[in-house]
This record gives structure tokens, C-alpha cells and sequence, in this order.
């Protein structure tokens, strides 16, 4: 397959990239990584392997978004402050929360599949995991956000009675 | 209790609604883009009195412009085939070109100072477009035997028709000032009625057939 046009191709996944990013690492710096990561894919474009451009792009774009987590991680030991996480400003807050606690395959993983829309075999290609792993990855962080959000429901309904 | 399905969908609406909320994006920064020099094929779309125009652009000039009837995608495509897939939408390259693009329709200038990449056309049909440009300036014509001629290759009226209709990029390889000898305008490829406009344009003498 003869790789698409650049613009085409960023074009048809810029939507779902975005989407990713605002959910990985909020809103201010999702437009920064997205721009990043765009320029990031035009140096290396096109890459050896054509049949899989959109987890190629995917994976780039997670990159940036780890990188953004490493930086927020070293600034809050230094000011130690849980300054802002992007998940705050979602609506849905506590499932956010959630996400966010999740250790960072899960959390990646959840977000690649249900943010992003990506399909199991790309999931796994951005995570470097087997497709099986991708899946299993999946499910635990749903178990650990269903088991977060009960928990909370719980802590909610308690003063109620 | 919650199931997976009804979690995913909570998880797919929240994200939606947070992309919205963040806005579109920024397009890619295309300025950085050319300074670090990723950026192959630069190009844009431009309305002219003759219908839309692709103009798309290397580092050396225009190598390709399309008319409206080419659908941008398929054009791109074929770019992105032939030269790179390192394709960029971006107006900064092209400001030039559409600034001299302006004044030609407004009648108030040649296309001649624009820089040409002709990497798409090759052997006999390179010659005959840089024939063309050199030799055949704004309000004259010439004949397909005519440029043949001036190509150094008289007998070859056919093939410097074939070249005409594969030229990359009209209107500044003014193929439109190519016309039959038996009189009419002929062919062309964002068809008849543009090329008679543009000779129109360009106040060439018409021996309408």
C-alpha cells in the first residue's frame, strides 16, 4: 500500500487523537501534544511498516502523553502539589478520577479503547503488549473503575440514610 | 452493578464531550513544519474566475496544479505516489503564487516569474513544456506542428499533443496557448470553454473555427 498524503492521513485520525490526549493528559496540553506528535509523525512519515498507520500515529501521540506525565510527576515533587490533571475538568468526575488512579498500562488501555475507539490489535501495537494483553488490560481497568465508582456511590448514599 | 458495556459507553461519552469542550484544535504548526524541512509538497486550494484551483508546490516550485473537475484527493494521492507522501496543506508556500495568480486573472501581469518544478514530466514531453514556457509569452499562440517544430522534432504534432494534455502544470506551461492549426480553440483539460477564457483573458487574436 502506497502511504496516503500526510494531511489525509492526520486529517482521518485527528479527531480520535485529540480525543485521546484531552482524556490522557486534559485539555491545555492535549493541544500541545496533538501538535507535537503531528510533527513528530511528519519527520519519521512514512514509516517501514504502511499497514498499520493509524496505531503508528496512536503510538507517537501516547509517547507525548507519557512524556507530559513524567514532567508533571518531576514538577509536583518539586512544588508538591497536584496541580492541574486534565481529568478535573470532565464532567463525570469521579469515573475520571478513577482513570486517572489507574496504573498507567490500564489506564492507557481503557482510554485507547473506549476515548480512542481503537480496535484490540492496534491497542496492542501502541502498547507493545500482545493482542491477548491489550484485552486483559482492558478488563482490569474496567474492574478497577467499576470497583472505584462503587465505592464512592457507596460513600455518597451513606449519609443519605 | 455496572457492566462493561454500559462503563465503556460512560467512558466514550465523557471523552466526547471533553474533546468538545477543549475545542478544536490547532492545525499543524506548518511554519515549524518547513523550518525543520518536512514539509515535500506544500499546498492550497484557490478559487480563480475559471473555477477552483489545487496548486500544490516543492521547495523548488509549483509542480502540480489541478482543476476543479480532479478531485483534490485523488491529485494528493497521486503526489504522494509519484514524489512523497510528506504532503502538507499550507498557504505560506503558495502566498506567492497566488499573489501573481491574482493579478494574471485581474489582467494585469504573466505568470512567467513563477517557479517550476517539472519532476513529473519527463523526456520528449519535458522539452516541449520548457519549449512552450520559454518561447510562446502571453497573447500568442502557437500550433501543436508549430511547438513541434520549435521542440526540434517536427513531424511530431501527436506526441507534443499527448505532452499538452499530461503537462503538470497548466496555465503556468501555458498549454492553453496551443491550438490547432484548422482553427478553433481544441482540447484542454479543464475543457474548451476555459481555454477560449483564457486566450480571452490573455487578448489573443482567436481564429475561431
Amino acid at each position: 500500500m502506497h502511504p496516503p498524503p500526510f494531511e489525509l492521513l492526520l486529517g482521518a485520525h485527528r479527531a480520535r487523537l485529540h480525543r485521546y490526549l484531552v482524556v490522557l493528559v486534559g485539555p491545555t496540553d492535549a493541544a500541545d501534544c496533538l501538535q507535537e506528535a503531528s510533527l513528530s509523525a511528519l519527520a519519521a512519515y512514512p514509516p517501514a511498516d504502511t499497514d498499520h498507520l493509524s496505531a503508528w500515529l496512536f503510538t507517537i501521540a501516547h509517547r507525548k502523553g507519557l512524556d507530559v506525565h513524567r514532567r508533571r510527576a518531576r514538577q509536583r515533587r518539586l512544588v508538591a502539589t497536584a496541580a492541574h490533571d486534565g481529568h478535573a475538568t470532565l464532567p463525570d468526575v469521579e469515573l475520571w478520577d478513577a482513570v486517572a488512579r489507574l496504573p498507567d498500562k490500564q489506564r492507557a488501555a481503557v482510554t485507547l479503547r473506549y476515548a480512542a475507539d481503537l480496535p484490540y490489535a492496534e491497542i496492542a501495537t501502541v502498547l507493545d503488549v500482545s493482542e491477548d494483553a491489550a484485552r486483559q488490560n482492558v478488563r482490569a481497568g474496567l474492574r478497577g473503575l467499576r470497583r472505584a465508582i462503587t465505592d464512592t456511590d457507596a460513600l455518597t448514599k451513606e449519609p443519605s440514610r | 452493578m455496572t457492566t462493561d458495556t454500559e462503563l465503556g459507553s460512560r467512558l466514550a461519552r465523557g471523552a466526547r464531550a471533553a474533546a468538545r469542550a477543549a475545542g478544536t484544535p490547532d492545525a499543524l504548526d506548518v511554519a515549524r513544519a518547513e523550518r525543520r524541512g518536512l514539509v515535500d509538497i506544500a499546498y492550497v486550494r484557490y478559487d480563480a474566475p475559471i473555477g477552483r484551483l489545487l496548486l500544490a508546490a516543492t521547495e523548488h516550485g509549483l509542480v502540480r496544479i489541478a482543476f476543479g473537475d480532479e478531485p483534490d484527493d485523488d491529485v494528493l494521492e497521486h503526489l504522494a505516489a509519484t514524489i512523497s507522501p510528506r504532503i502538507v496543506a499550507s498557504a505560506r508556500r503558495l502566498d506567492g503564487a497566488r499573489r501573481t495568480f491574482d493579478r494574471y486573472f485581474a489582467g494585469r501581469g504573466d505568470l512567467d516569474a513563477l517557479a517550476v518544478d517539472l519532476q513529473l514530466a519527463l523526456g520528449f514531453d519535458r522539452t516541449v513544456l520548457d519549449t512552450l514556457r520559454a518561447q510562446v509569452p502571453l497573447g500568442a499562440t502557437i500550433t501543436y506542428a508549430g511547438l513541434a517544430d520549435r521542440a526540434g522534432s517536427p513531424r511530431a504534432a501527436r506526441a507534443v499533443g499527448n505532452a499538452m494534455a499530461k503537462n503538470p502544470v497548466p496555465l503556468v506551461v501555458p498549454c492553453h496557448r496551443v491550438v490547432p492549426s484548422a482553427g478553433g480553440v481544441g482540447s484542454y483539460g479543464g475543457g474548451p470553454h476555459i481555454k477560449a477564457q483564457l486566450l480571452a483573458l490573455e487578448g489573443a487574436a482567436l481564429q475561431l473555427a
